[in-house]
């Protein structure tokens, strides 16, 4: 049975459709929870009971909703690109669960452990702002078409500052393999070595970043309901306006597991003695959402020309200035380790050349004054 | 046909049919939508050559900026299409021509080309080396190419410097938001609290 799975073709790719599975089916569950999470916080924030009638404390509400959304009729404008139009929230689900399969919950728990793992993640999050734009101008409606163009513009803005950021802690861990970046962070003092402290102001600059990326509130200037009825999906309904939503909250939560992961220390427990395992990296990632969900409760809606002066004004040139200040730490060691972590990433795979490659690139470089490559990293 | 083999043909058939598309669509916005898929479907051609960072700056910059800002600029445009393809018939001779003569450069240029030894090995298959993408192009660039990259990173500067430089003008008729100002002020000037009373007011 073993043989089975691992050595003939049906059988890995059963495994391979079973892990995804695997993935996918909590993921999605979770996020009806989530989903009521958000909820309640909001609510009991404003002092409502929020949604309490469909099961115990409400609990069944998101799965309720769920079936109102699928049973409900699809209306397509009559101006409308129809292709385009429900292209649009596929992709727009699409994308951000995807993204997902290179998230390790634990050591090894991981579908698909690539070496380039967080510019995978933010190559795919580079591509989310497509769901929105082609839906908004697949509606052929007015207000769908300004909330895309918005969201086109604030995205962009804000993938620049959390580039940087993430050039940063790559620096720190000398790889971009999300379980190297969490083995770095295993200093044996617990939560003390997490990347939050020698990374500390980036964390809130990617949190906020983290939220108007995803167009969560203070930034929902796409959706924003008292300017544009709600941006991009007014014109959206059913099935359609449900994969915007889940592809919504997906992206939301895989920016909490990303800040776990970059700043929280992943999987690794806060105190050095308990165990490590996916338990603590769950308790992160829901502690992030908190986060989000309180932020959207407390704070009120930015001015769009106020959230383009602080993506480009404030955020752009802190977060480079602070890439070059991490260069120079890393590179001197100032204080030891504390930000050059390139000896605690070996466990993954390391990058040594053998000697003939060696030669090959550098046979391959016509400027020989220089070819000598340094190999140890 | 392995998979790799399959997978292989899959991209390269969407990375073609995306291009004619780009060429052949009625719409300007389809046509951008169909280039994104030809990027992609690149992006998925170099993985499979082994050369997955290079296939993702592929999709981080090419599809995840540049093919935004066409979309942008493609989908604000009012274009009357009948125009246009009156338009295009007109010069559609001399865009034959050229056509023409860049497929007879191509072919004279890679029609010399020749098989080096022991391609057979080396068809559609990732190369399995034991480094990493990241590593390997970071140790050519920086210690062979520091000069080459540097002056392409210059340059790049100075186009966007001067694309700012183009665009930047102040106007004086519109009533501009000073937000540092804004932010600045002081909440007991702004601000007056009254103590309304029940059924009065004020």
């Amino acid at each position: 049975m073993a043989h089975f799975f691992t050595e003939t073709g049906l059988g890995i790719f059963l495994m391979v459709i079973g892990q995804c599975l695997l993935v996918l089916v909590p993921l999605l569950v979770a996020l009806a929870f989530l989903l009521y999470a958000d909820r309640k916080i909001w609510a009991a924030v404003q002092l409502r009971r929020g949604p309490n009638v469909v099961g115990p404390f409400g609990l069944m509400q998101s799965f309720a909703d769920f079936a109102k959304y699928l049973l409900k009729e699809v209306i397509v404008p009559a101006g409308a690109d129809r292709t385009v139009f429900f292209l649009a929230p596929l992709l727009a689900f699409v994308f951000p669960i995807i993204a997902w399969s290179v998230v390790p919950l634990s050591d090894g728990w991981v579908l698909s452990n690539i070496n380039i793992a967080i510019l995978y993640i933010f190559a795919v999050s580079s591509l989310e702002v497509y769901g929105v734009i082609m839906g908004g101008w697949a509606s052929n409606s007015k207000y769908p078409f300004l909330g895309s163009l918005r969201s086109a513009a604030q995205m962009i803005s804000y993938e620049v500052s959390l580039g940087l950021i993430i050039i940063g802690i790559v620096i720190s861990t000398g790889s971009m393999n999300l379980s190297s970046i969490v083995y770095a962070q295993d200093t044996g003092y617990g939560m003390l070595g997490w990347y939050w402290l020698p990374h500390f102001p980036m964390m809130f600059l990617f949190l906020i970043s983290a939220m108007a990326e995803t167009n969560r509130p203070p930034f929902d200037l796409p959706e924003a309901e008292s300017e544009l009825v709600a941006g991009y999906q007014v014109e959206y309904s059913s099935t359609p306006f449900l994969l915007f939503m889940i592809g919504e909250y997906v992206a939301m939560t895989l920016m909490c597991a990303l800040v776990a992961l970059l700043f929280l220390g992943g999987w690794l427990s806060p105190i050095p003695g308990l165990p490590d395992g996916a338990l603590w990296m769950i308790l992160k990632i829901i502690l992030v959402f908190i986060v989000f969900a309180m932020t959207k409760s407390v704070v009120p809606r930015y001015r769009y020309d106020q959230l383009m002066r602080i993506g480009w004004k404030v955020f752009l040139p802190l977060s480079l200035g602070w890439v070059v200040l991490i260069s120079f730490l890393a590179r001197y060691e100032v204080l030891d380790h504390f930000w050059a972590r390139w000896d605690r990433t070996a466990p993954v795979i390391e990058a040594q050349l053998t000697p003939e490659q060696e030669t090959t690139i550098a046979s391959a470089a016509p400027i020989d004054a220089v070819a000598e490559p340094v190999v140890q990293p | 046909m392995s998979v790799i083999t399959f997978t292989f043909y899959l991209f390269a058939l969407a990375t073609v049919a995306g291009g004619l598309f780009t060429v052949i669509a009625r719409n300007p916005v389809h046509s951008v939508l169909w280039l994104i898929l030809s990027f992609l479907s690149s992006a998925g051609l170099f993985v499979l050559l082994g050369a997955e960072f290079v296939a993702l700056l592929l999709v981080i910059v090419y599809v995840g900026a540049v093919a935004v800002l066409f979309l942008f600029v493609v989908m604000m445009l009012d274009v009357d299409f009948a125009e246009l393809r009156a338009e295009m018939a007109k010069y559609m001779p001399l865009a034959l021509l050229i056509g023409v003569v860049i497929l007879m450069q191509l072919g004279l240029a890679f029609g010399v080309w020749g098989y080096s030894e022991g391609y057979q090995e080396r068809l559609a298959a990732p190369a399995v080396v034991e480094v990493q993408n990241t590593a390997a192009l970071g140790l050519l660039i920086y210690d062979n190419y520091i000069l080459l990259f540097q002056l392409a990173g210059l340059i790049l500067l100075v186009a966007m410097i001067g694309a700012i430089v183009l665009t930047l003008r102040h106007r004086v008729d519109v009533k501009r938001q000073n937000v540092l100002q804004q932010m600045y002020r002081d909440p007991k000037k702004a601000l007056e609290m009254r103590d309304v009373k029940p059924g009065q007011g004020l």
